[in-house]
């Protein structure tokens, strides 16, 4: 169905709420929309209540923009800060157990193959750090080994924002926080190098701080996702609260975390990368006639 | 596997000629599945429960379910089942004491999430010291928790609880998990005649649309179901949100009554219903109580015996009725806490007329003689014991 179930029925619209008929009309729904036109458009998320110059709410925002089928997606989040954000747009949003995204992922993209064979539904998993690394680690590693086709991304904060600051495993290595009195004891987990040997087809490790290299790795790993495996990206979504980064400094520190632990790392499977290289020529091909004509 | 038909659920859990099969507990969860058009079974081993998934595991390689994998662990299984089933296909899963305590979180989340789903919980000992024998102490919180829980006496019920299951699960006015409860090793892995539809007819698919709350698969408006949807509001609303959304699990709780009366004849079976001394007891205790009722037949006393088979919704209006001539009523038990004594105690207005026991726990077989001292007792006979 997709794009149908999100049309207004005819006569209806001025008994709509206001933000969802300017979704359907100045919305991204059936279209691809470049996030560089973000704010030129209605977005899928706008209202939110994430702290003032929490950059995971940026990253959120792009990600929504990015979305290459945004009326046949659905999120799932779990206990954290992400989904303040993410129960508030636009697309369906589960929120299951503590920890428990990718376990129910696996059934929910299992079930959607079964009732829409021709159909692509796309599940995206979108969790902070201690949700797929420390109490959902099990499951995370399983939906992986599994091959489950839906793309997993850790929004990680590297601290548990959402409970008050405590440790996780993806906390930096001799930093003091709340459970972790004397300093973490151990270094910060590695999760795109367990990613890649769990078996996901396409992991990306990044700092966002450029919207279109973001937007381009979401794409890349629901497209992957779709037709090949589990895909998995890992990005720097600092907490200002936490951490103390002054609110105009949160780019600055993406920027900074970039250039020491966060570097761009995109690793791919060769026939991932056939397939995403013939889809993107195509897309080039196209915007070029379009400009032409 | 033979072409099933798809026939209604009336045709096939009331109307349809039956063979008499000598089956096991688990095979008979099995052949309920294999009539269930289940699209999904996800499974993760436990003594005793791991023999029910291995026989569904096998169906799902003949075609009678559509996927199948062993899953990660109970949290996971469970949470996947949940996944599974809000994105609208109709699934199983069984499990058993520890695993059930495990998977604990994501199952008693599934009346507020509104899972119609069938899970078969062999019951077995929880606490240390360690036993794999069944004990059905964890039946007691499943009471708690909004789910519809019917408990098996023998091959038979569990066939026929868990067929019905699904139908009564999806009715639009009920929308929850049914959980088909019966004793490990004494009931799944002993066999008995079943009397068994014909395998080449199967329920209708599930339709997820018919729902209170609609799946979650972008096929439906209005876009934004998330957002507003009562389940998933912000702390700041969430004690009232909760408050109000339970209390309506539990109305949908108590509506699945009727349907219990329409596929399985009613919550309860009373045998001698002018007794002046009950045995109420549900699962193998009310196998126990059944044959003690026999034994005291035999010996001329007037003693009766009421079956739970559906302990939530509770028949308290039923026993209430049934027990109101009583003089005493036993309740013998598989498990150390007595939830059953207490539930019954509740019901009735002179509950001082409760015995609470025999118990037995950690896997102990419930002797018919425990049961008989309590009639006795009751009865107010002396009986002399004597070392032979």
């Amino acid at each position: 169905m997709g794009l149908e179930y999100v049309k207004i029925s005819p006569g209806f619209e001025k008994y709509m709420p206001r933000d969802y008929v300017d979704l359907v009309q100045f919305g991204q729904f059936g279209k691809q929309i470049d996030v560089m036109q973000m704010g030129q458009f209605k977005e899928l998320v706008e209202e939110h209540p994430m702290c003032a110059g929490c950059y995971m709410a940026y990253f959120i925002r792009v990600f929504y923009a990015a979305l290459p089928n945004p009326e046949d997606t659905i999120v799932l989040g779990t206990a954290g800060c992400a989904r303040l954000a993410l129960s508030q747009a636009a697309v369906p949003f589960i929120y299951g157990n503590y920890g428990d995204t990718n376990a129910v992922a696996s059934g929910l993209k299992r079930a959607l193959s079964i009732r829409f064979p021709d159909k692509v539904k796309d599940v995206v998993v979108m969790a902070g750090d201690g949700g797929l690394m420390d109490i959902g680690f099990g499951m995370t590693m399983h939906s992986w080994f599994r091959r489950e086709k839906f793309t997993t991304i850790m929004v990680d904060n590297e601290v548990y924002g959402n409970t008050g600051g405590q440790e996780s495993g993806m906390s930096p290595k001799g930093i003091q926080l709340k459970m972790a009195p004397t300093g973490k004891k151990f270094d910060k987990i590695n999760a795109v190098e367990l990613a890649q040997v769990a078996g996901c087809v396409y992991v990306a490790k990044i700092s966002p701080t450029n919207p279109k290299r973001i937007a381009k790795t979401i794409k890349r790993a629901i497209l992957a996702a779709r037709e090949f495996g589990p895909t998995f990206i890992h990005a720097y979504t600092s907490c200002n609260i936490e951490y103390s980064i002054p609110t105009r400094e949160v780019l600055a520190d993406a920027r900074n975390r970039e250039k020491q632990d966060f570097k761009f790392y995109e690793w791919m499977t060769d026939e991932v990368k056939e397939y995403l290289e013939e889809i993107e020529r195509k897309e080039k091909e196209k915007a070029k006639e379009e400009v032409g004509q | 596997m033979p072409e099933q038909k798809v026939v209604e659920p009336e045709e096939l859990l009331l109307k349809a000629p039956r063979e008499k099969k000598f089956i096991t507990g688990s095979q008979a969860f099995a052949e309920a599945v294999k009539r269930a058009n289940v699209d999904i079974a996800i499974a993760y081993p436990i003594t005793p429960q791991s023999e029910t998934m291995h026989l569904v595991g096998d169906l799902y390689a003949q075609g009678y379910v559509k996927d199948y994998y062993r899953a990660e662990e109970e949290y996971g299984t469970m949470s996947a089942i949940a996944g599974a089933v809000r994105g609208g296909a109709r699934a199983f899963s069984a499990t058993s004491g520890p695993g059930l305590l495990r998977g604990l979180e994501a199952i008693v989340s599934w009346p507020g999430h509104r899972i119609p789903v069938v899970l078969g919980v062999m019951t077995r000992v929880v606490n240390a010291p360690l036993s794999i024998q069944p004990d059905n102490v964890e039946i007691a919180y499943l009471l708690h928790s909004g789910l519809v829980v019917l408990h098996a006496e023998n091959q038979q019920d569990v066939f026929d609880f868990t067929l019905a299951g699904f139908p009564i699960s999806e009715k639009v006015d009920v929308y929850l998990p049914v959980v088909v409860a019966t004793e490990g090793f004494f009931v799944t892995h002993a066999k008995g005649y079943v009397e068994l539809p014909p395998e080449d007819m199967k329920l209708p698919p599930r339709d997820p649309y018919k729902a209170p709350v609609p799946p979650t698969d972008c096929e439906i408006p209005p876009a934004r179901i998330q957002r507003d949807a009562p389940v998933q509001k912000s702390n700041f609303m969430s004690y009232l949100i909760h408050a109000v959304w339970q209390q309506e699990v539990w109305s949908a709780n108590r509506r699945a009554m009727k349907w219990i009366y329409h596929y399985l004849g009613g919550p309860i079976e009373v045998v001698n219903p002018d007794a002046e001394v009950f045995i109420v007891a549900s699962g193998c205790a009310a196998a126990q109580g059944r044959e003690a009722q026999r034994y005291a037949e035999l010996e001329g006393l007037p003693v009766g015996l009421i079956k739970v088979k559906a302990l939530r919704p509770f028949p308290e209006k039923e026993i209430r009725e049934a027990l109101k001539n009583a003089k005493a009523v036993i309740v013998p038990e598989h498990n150390i806490v007595g939830w059953l004594a207490k539930e019954v105690k509740a019901a009735i207005p002179n509950g001082g007329i409760v015995v609470d026991g025999p118990r037995v726990y950690g896997g102990m077989t419930l002797p018919v003689e425990l049961i008989m001292d309590e009639v006795y007792k009751a009865l107010g006979i002396k009986k002399e014991k004597t070392l032979a």
